[in-house]
């Protein structure tokens, strides 16, 4: 279940150059919080930006009754949001949508892109009373744009990084660091021990189900679209799949990768 | 205690505050937020008979104080809804609206027959902001000669109330009115969305899948007023006013042009709670206006 609920900021900082990390307060959704669901947040109180935004719940802090979210000013939603003071309230929908599927495997391998490392910090923190071994794989712009990975280091030592020009970890796309992981540094015995957890600009997760694909791991995505309702009414969210169209803010966020019917 | 009940067009609501066809589903999502039984009715997303895949996204795009839409009627078709949907809905105590639409009068009086062996549903909305196939694919609702014939067609076919759901894509919206009245309608609903456009200029594309989408929200509410006042001028039947209402004074700016009821239909995302805020907000106003029943309000706008 979830709930509208107005929940205190509690802490709002700029990690990162327009990037910015939001602690609020509630006992519900940190509660009730699965990795890999998301929140529908109010970004004004007038009617101009009008429509809800989403953002993933990038960690939650059950015993002290507060969660996270990490985004970017992408807009006049975001942009909005980031002007919300220490103190202020603000309206909120969650959680929301279908996490991901908990495998118990005993490697797991997180891909984020930019901002899509927001979900797998949950994520990490959760499997790793499970799963033997994480890697957790970044890719940005740039170095400004690394995000979480201090947090990240404090979970797991298999922590790589790539950025699109090179100023931090190694230079390229993160697809081609999973693949150097996958050929070179897992023995290939226990590939069928895996799972592939992404989230990312669609180009990329297309790129990593190809790999996961090929290489016959199991992936599951956490797709992208622009919503209204965020709670199933309004079909407004579709990707298509396998089955038609389903909806990312209740069939989905997170989908199998081999589910989607990728479009260019 | 505030009057807010009214019979419209034979339907007992408690509160004149429904929800818009598209924008609640079939109740069962939102009913986890909002209970339904303080709505005043339900009116379903558009039911055709075969099922629609819909649109290819993006389906949505904010604009300024509004949104787009290209849901393109997305619905699993009539046997669903009566197999999957009704039963959740038997729940409730709430007046239940069906929203139809066809690719042609046959279509529509075909959907009108089936719903009206269905107890719960209180009455049809007739969605005719559609394509007609066996006229080349003109739109019933440009059409005043075919929006009349498609609704003497659908009158034959049930003895369940009749709400035609109005275009605001047309010259003279006040004419469509009046022709649905002469064939038998028992209230219009006005008005559905209208017909924009956002271009991405970077990849120089239409911003949702499809190159036009429909327009609503607050950024409508003075044309949708506007409209629901100059058909309030030629029809004696109820008029039910949408587009654009976030609150009770929305609301009620609806019923001093003439409507009897309303839908709130985008605000429903802005705000979980939206339809039953509108009425506490409407109830306030009345209380500190002294006005005992809202209907005193009903077209009383001071010329
Ligand atoms: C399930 C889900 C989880 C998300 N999690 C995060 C997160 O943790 N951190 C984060 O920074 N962002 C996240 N997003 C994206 C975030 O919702 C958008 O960046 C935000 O809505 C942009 O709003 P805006 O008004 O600032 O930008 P707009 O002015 O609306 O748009 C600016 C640009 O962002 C694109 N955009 C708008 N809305 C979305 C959307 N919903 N999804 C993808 N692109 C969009 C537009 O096409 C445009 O190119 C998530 C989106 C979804 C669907
Ligand atoms: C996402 C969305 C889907 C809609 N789907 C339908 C529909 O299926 N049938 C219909 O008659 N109207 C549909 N509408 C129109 C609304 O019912 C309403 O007439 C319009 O949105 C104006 O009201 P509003 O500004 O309060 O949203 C839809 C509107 C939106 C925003
Ligand atoms: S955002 Fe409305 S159905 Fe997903």
């Amino acid at each position: 279940m979830s709930i509208q609920e107005n929940c205190r900021i509690l802490d709002h900082q700029e990690v990162a150059p327009q990037h910015f990390k939001l602690v609020v307060a509630s006992k519900y959704i940190s509660s009730h919080a699965q990795p890999g669901q998301f929140v529908n947040v109010r970004c004004s109180t007038g009617y101009d930006p009008l429509l809800r935004r989403a953002f993933s719940i990038h960690r939650t802090a059950k015993e002290h009754e507060r969660f996270e979210l990490l985004y970017q000013v992408v807009g006049k939603g975001t942009r909005s949001l980031s002007q919300y003071c220490v103190g202020a309230e603000l309206d909120i929908l969650g959680p929301l949508g279908q996490g991901f599927a908990l495998e118990k495997k005993d490697i797991a391998i997180l891909v984020g892109g930019g901002m899509g490392v927001a979900p797998l910090l949950a994520l990490a923190e959760t499997l790793k009373q499970t799963t033997k071994a994480i890697y957790v794989l970044i890719g940005a712009k740039d170095k400004a744009r690394v995000l979480a990975e201090k947090e990240f280091n404090a979970i797991t030592d298999q922590v790589l990084v790539s950025t699109d020009n090179g100023s931090y970890g190694k230079k390229g796309f993160i697809s081609d660091i999973l693949l150097n992981v996958i050929e070179n540094t897992l023995d290939p015995s226990y590939l069928p021990l895996a799972t592939i957890y992404a989230c990312g600009p669609n180009p990329m997760l297309k790129a990593i189900a190809d790999i996961a694909f090929q290489k016959k791991i199991p992936c599951q995505v956490s797709m992208e679209q622009c919503m209204a309702c965020g709670i199933g009414t309004c079909l407004g969210c579709v990707v298509k799949t396998r089955t038609g169209y389903q909806k990312v803010c209740d069939d989905g966020p997170v989908f199998k990768s081999e589910e989607i019917v990728w479009q260019d | 205690m505030a009057g807010l009940d009214i019979e419209l067009a034979g339907i007992k609501m408690k509160n004149p505050v429904m929800v818009a066809s598209g924008t609640f589903g079939y109740g069962e999502e939102a009913s986890k937020f909002v209970d339904l039984d303080k709505l005043g009715a339900i009116v379903t997303k558009t039911i055709t008979l075969q099922a629609r895949e819909g649109n290819p996204p993006p389906r949505i795009v904010e604009t300024s104080s509004g949104m787009l839409n290209s849901i393109g009627l997305q619905n699993k078709g009539v046997k669903d809804f009566i197999e999957n949907r009704i039963p959740f809905l038997s729940k409730f105590k709430t007046p239940l609206i069906a929203n139809i639409a066809g690719d042609s009068a046959k279509d529509y009086a075909e959907l009108a027959k089936i719903l009206n062996k269905e107890p719960l549903i209180k009455g049809l909305e007739i969605n005719i902001s559609c394509p007609n196939v066996t006229k080349g694919g003109m739109f019933f609702c440009f059409d005043p000669n075919a929006t009349e014939e498609l609704v003497r067609t659908i009158r034959k076919a049930t003895s369940l109330p009749l709400i035609v759901k109005l275009s605001p894509n047309v010259t003279d919206i006040s004419l469509i009115a009046k022709k649905a009245e002469d064939a038998g309608a028992d209230a219009v609903s006005l008005i559905n969305t209208l017909m924009g456009m956002a271009i991405d200029i970077e990849t120089r594309k239409s911003k949702l899948g499809t190159p036009t989408g429909g327009l609503s929200g607050p950024a409508i509410k003075p044309i949708a007023v506007r409209m629901v006042w100059q058909v309030a001028q030629v029809v004696k039947i109820p008029i039910i006013g949408v587009g654009g209402i976030m609150t009770g004074e929305d609301a009620i700016e609806f019923f001093l042009a003439g409507a009897s009821a309303v839908q709130v239909g985008t605000a429903n995302f802005v705000d979980t709670q939206a339809p039953i805020r509108i009425v506490g907000e409407i109830k306030d106003y009345l209380g500190e206006n002294n006005i005992n029943n809202y209907k005193e309000l009903i077209g009383n706008i001071e010329m």
